[in-house]
């Protein structure tokens, strides 16, 4: 019994503590981590995205509820004007999620530009989608209405060689970033109209 | 009984050498050494969480209770890996992106709860500590070595540390007309990699 009593008394002080320890050292952490992830990942592909803007997009970012999730749109200001937001959506490749970062100018919807963020796929092949800009420059001046596909499933996207599943993996993701920026649009535009005044 | 300090730390550097005699632990030893840094980065951050899950379980093998020893051992070493992971998310990111799923990893990382349970929980604090550096940082110099070859062969380069400005390292070892043999940076190419390495070592070792 006395063995038992020890056993339970030591497994919960130990498991208390270790919980006690870590959403402390979390809370702590986590603006700089935020910081960090915006200055590491998300920045560069936004630039990239949003080459001569005139404001900074990643000061100007806003959060909006898309049912259970709250999605991060950055907003660019071409000419002193707000047009163009940025948003990221997942595709699933061939070693796990894929971040796209993917431009879209409010006018006319079309993409300005679209950059890989975070993944881990093999390199020397899929990862080449991230380290050569080729590939996800395609996306570039396509109406973000449409559905994209790989050449190989009858779309007009040419798929990276010998990474076709990282290839679908982007189209699948340039196509989620088309269905939320439809469904969050009205938003969207009343959001943006902020920055403009 | 009659050992040091000293010896209990060099012991890990060579002769129980991690990775390459007892081939523990091959899950990192083969996914992140794809350049030397991921290697250096991956072995200190094991060296970090084994000093102090040995630290605290040598401190606590008399408190803990040897039926339930295994799940308090557990405890302690996760709760330093997701230490190790937030510190790493906040002050090397960069790191953290290339090491990715293989911090977490290190929870199930048999080298750091197999000297817990066969060392810490038999011998004094300082003893452990001493343990616990000279494991880690002979398993993170088995990874720079590793690191060091399928990056030299597979990519040309030789990449020690990467700042968000400049890369510290040598570009392009074998001159710029050197084809990279990509093999080697892909997955079968760590085992082949390493097989050769094993060997190497008891060659040295027989003589």
């Amino acid at each position: 019994m006395r063995e038992l009593v020890t056993m339970v008394v030591v497994l919960t002080v130990l498991s208390a503590f270790s919980g006690g320890l870590l959403s402390g050292l979390r809370d702590a952490t986590a603006a700089r981590i935020e910081v960090q992830q915006l200055k590491f990942v998300k920045g560069p592909a936004i630039k990239s995205i949003l080459k001569g803007v005139s404001n900074d997009p990643i000061a100007d970012r806003f959060v909006l509820k898309d049912g259970d999730i709250e999605r991060k749109f950055f907003v660019g200001k071409f000419d002193g004007k707000a047009n163009t937001i940025v948003l990221e959506s997942f595709g699933k490749g061939y070693g796990g999620d894929i971040g796209l970062m993917i431009g879209i100018n409010m006018e006319d919807d079309k993409i300005v530009g679209a950059s890989v963020t975070t993944h881990s796929e093999t390199p020397g092949l899929g990862a080449t989608a991230k380290d050569d800009p080729g590939f996800v420059s395609q996306f570039k001046g396509l109406s973000i209405n449409e559905t994209f596909k790989v050449t190989n499933d009858g779309g007009k996207v040419n798929a990276m060689s010998g990474a076709t599943i990282t290839s679908r993996a982007l189209c699948a993701a340039g196509s989620g970033a088309g269905t939320i920026y439809q469904k969050l649009k009205p938003q969207l535009a009343e959001k943006i109209k902020e920055f403009n005044e | 009984m009659a050992k040091t300090f000293t010896q209990e730390f060099t012991k890990g550097l060579w002769e129980e050498i991690a990775p390459f005699r007892l081939v523990l632990g091959l899950c990192p030893v083969l996914g992140v050494t794809t350049t030397v840094e991921n290697g250096i980065g991956m072995g200190l951050a094991t060296t970090f969480v084994l000093v102090f899950s040995n630290l605290l379980v040598a401190s606590l093998r008399n408190i803990i209770p040897s039926k339930v020893r295994i799940a308090c051992y557990i405890i302690i070493i996760a709760t330093f890996v997701v230490v190790t992971e937030l510190l790493m998310q906040a002050f090397a990111y960069p790191l953290f992106l290339k090491l990715g799923v293989f911090i977490p990893l290190i929870v199930v990382n048999c080298i750091v709860l197999g000297r817990a349970e066969a060392f810490a929980s038999k011998n004094s604090i300082s003893f452990s500590i001493a343990d616990g550096l000279g494991i880690g940082i002979g398993f993170t110099l088995s990874l720079a070595a590793l690191g060091a070859v399928r990056e030299l062969i597979g990519a040309n380069n030789l990449t020690l540390w990467t700042t968000p400005t400049s890369v510290i390292g040598l570009q392009e070892v074998f001159g710029a007309n050197f084809e990279p043999f990509a093999f080697m940076v892909q997955a079968p190419g760590a085992f082949v990699c390493l097989g050769l390495m094993l060997c190497g070592m008891n060659l040295l070792g027989s003589k």
